[in-house]
């Protein structure tokens, strides 16, 4: 169940900061533990730069989502990028194609509860990752 | 031009210059009106006369046009400094249509109607003309403070003979992380520092990004033979660099700047003892 969301365009350096900034936000309103933010605000950070780098800029959508008893921050960018055609190597640690230190995607999903990364080349990308509030 | 546009043109001409006590008068009372008491009325009057007086000669002349836009660029920037905003500004500017309108109705010609409207669309032009100057004075000041926050917000101090330290703040981009390791390299070498701490405390997140760039500038330090400490590594900036996967390698990191000063002293062969507490407190009671 989706309680509240709201979506920002990803199209500059700026607004990666934008992202970051209202994902802080959210995550302070929710409630989840200082660990629980940084760790979510800089997988945001990681997702939302790979949008600009690698796709030319995307979209984020910041939920509120609710399960049973628990409530949990849900993320999605989504972009029209050029997609990913190797999705396992893509989230190996250390492979970047970008010439980062390749951590980004990988490290990303250890920083959240769920992570589905879904992309075909040439149908762009789309990545959903929630934190839970504990 | 045609004949009938440059009569009609020349009619609102004789009667701007004719009646200019009488249409200054309203002018500066309609465009004070909404403004009451906000702005001083005689310097008011002033500005304006001096705008109708150039408007009269950039009828002539096309000097008179250049002083015109001049005369108000600076009411723009005037009143944006006392805190108008720019739609008042213009607002005033077309405060002089509702004057002139009002003679032209008394006089109820043709010639003086289409002399109006060729007035009219001047003012438009003039009054865009003052929400452009704002904009640009605004674009300018923009740019001069991210400049300058560029600039002030990479202080490089030193802590002790050999120890030079950067407390960053804030978002950790390519465009800062230039600046940063310039200025570090540079303070690097004129002081002759041989240990540098980079402090990290006021750092909002550390992704693989921001990582990186502390990586590269630790390496740049590195080769000019300078020590580097990382500094004000929070427990959750901790967490979140051992779970994204980030290795710093033998880079030293401390908890706070204080650790790394009392490291990097203690490395460059500085003791610190606390002085012996030798002073007597003595206090009289009065009852």
């Amino acid at each position: 169940m989706v309680d509240t969301a709201e979506e920002l365009a990803i199209t500059s350096n700026d607004q990666v900061v934008i992202v970051r900034q209202k994902v802080r936000s959210t995550a302070i309103d929710l409630g989840l533990s200082l660990i629980d933010q940084t760790k979510v605000v800089t997988a945001a950070s990681e997702l939302a730069r790979n949008t600009l780098v690698h796709a030319g800029g995307g979209r984020a959508r910041i939920e509120i989502v609710q399960a049973g008893l628990r409530r949990g921050l849900r993320l999605v960018f989504s972009d029209e990028g050029p997609g990913i055609s190797d999705l396992k190597l893509a989230l190996t640690d250390g492979w970047s194609s970008g010439g980062g230190l390749g951590l980004g995607l990988s490290g990303s999903r250890r920083l959240v509860d769920e992570f589905i990364l879904d992309s075909e080349p040439g149908r762009g990308t789309i990545v959903t990752v929630t934190k839970w509030t504990r | 031009m045609t004949v009938q546009e440059n009569t009609s043109k020349r009619h609102i001409e004789e009667l701007l210059r004719g009646k200019e006590e009488e249409i200054l008068k309203r002018w500066v009372e309609i465009s004070s009106r909404p403004l009451r008491g906000r702005l001083n009325e005689t310097q008011t009057a002033k500005e304006l006369r001096e705008i109708y007086r150039a408007l009269l000669r950039s009828f002539d002349h096309a000097d008179g046009a250049t002083e015109l836009r001049a005369l108000l660029a600076e009411l723009s920037r005037s009143r944006a400094q006392q805190g108008f905003t720019p739609g008042e500004t213009a607002m005033a500017v077309f405060g002089l249509k509702d004057a002139v309108s009002e003679l032209v109705e008394a006089e109820a010609g043709v010639e003086a109607l289409r002399g109006f409207l060729w007035l009219s669309s001047t003012i438009d032009g003039l009054g865009l003309y003052t929400f452009e100057a704002y904009t640009t004075a605004r674009e300018k000041i923009i740019a001069d403070q991210a400049e300058e926050l560029l600039e002030l917000s990479t202080p490089v101090v030193k802590l002790w003979e050999g120890i030079v330290a950067v407390p960053l703040v804030g978002t950790l981009d390519s465009a800062r992380t230039q600046v940063v390791m310039e200025k570090l390299l540079q303070t690097l070498v004129d002081t002759g520092s041989e240990y540098a701490v980079i402090d990290i405390t006021g750092v909002p997140a550390v992704d693989t990004q921001v990582a990186q760039h502390l990586l590269k500038t630790v390496m740049a330090a590195r080769l000019m033979g300078a020590n580097c400490v990382i500094s004000g590594i929070r427990p959750q900036i901790a967490h979140t660099i051992v779970t994204l996967g980030i290795e710093f390698g033998d880079i030293i990191t401390k908890a706070t700047l204080a650790d790394a000063l009392a490291y990097a002293l203690r490395k460059s062969g500085v003791e610190v003892v606390g002085r012996r507490q030798t002073r007597v407190a003595v206090r009289t009671e009065e009852s």
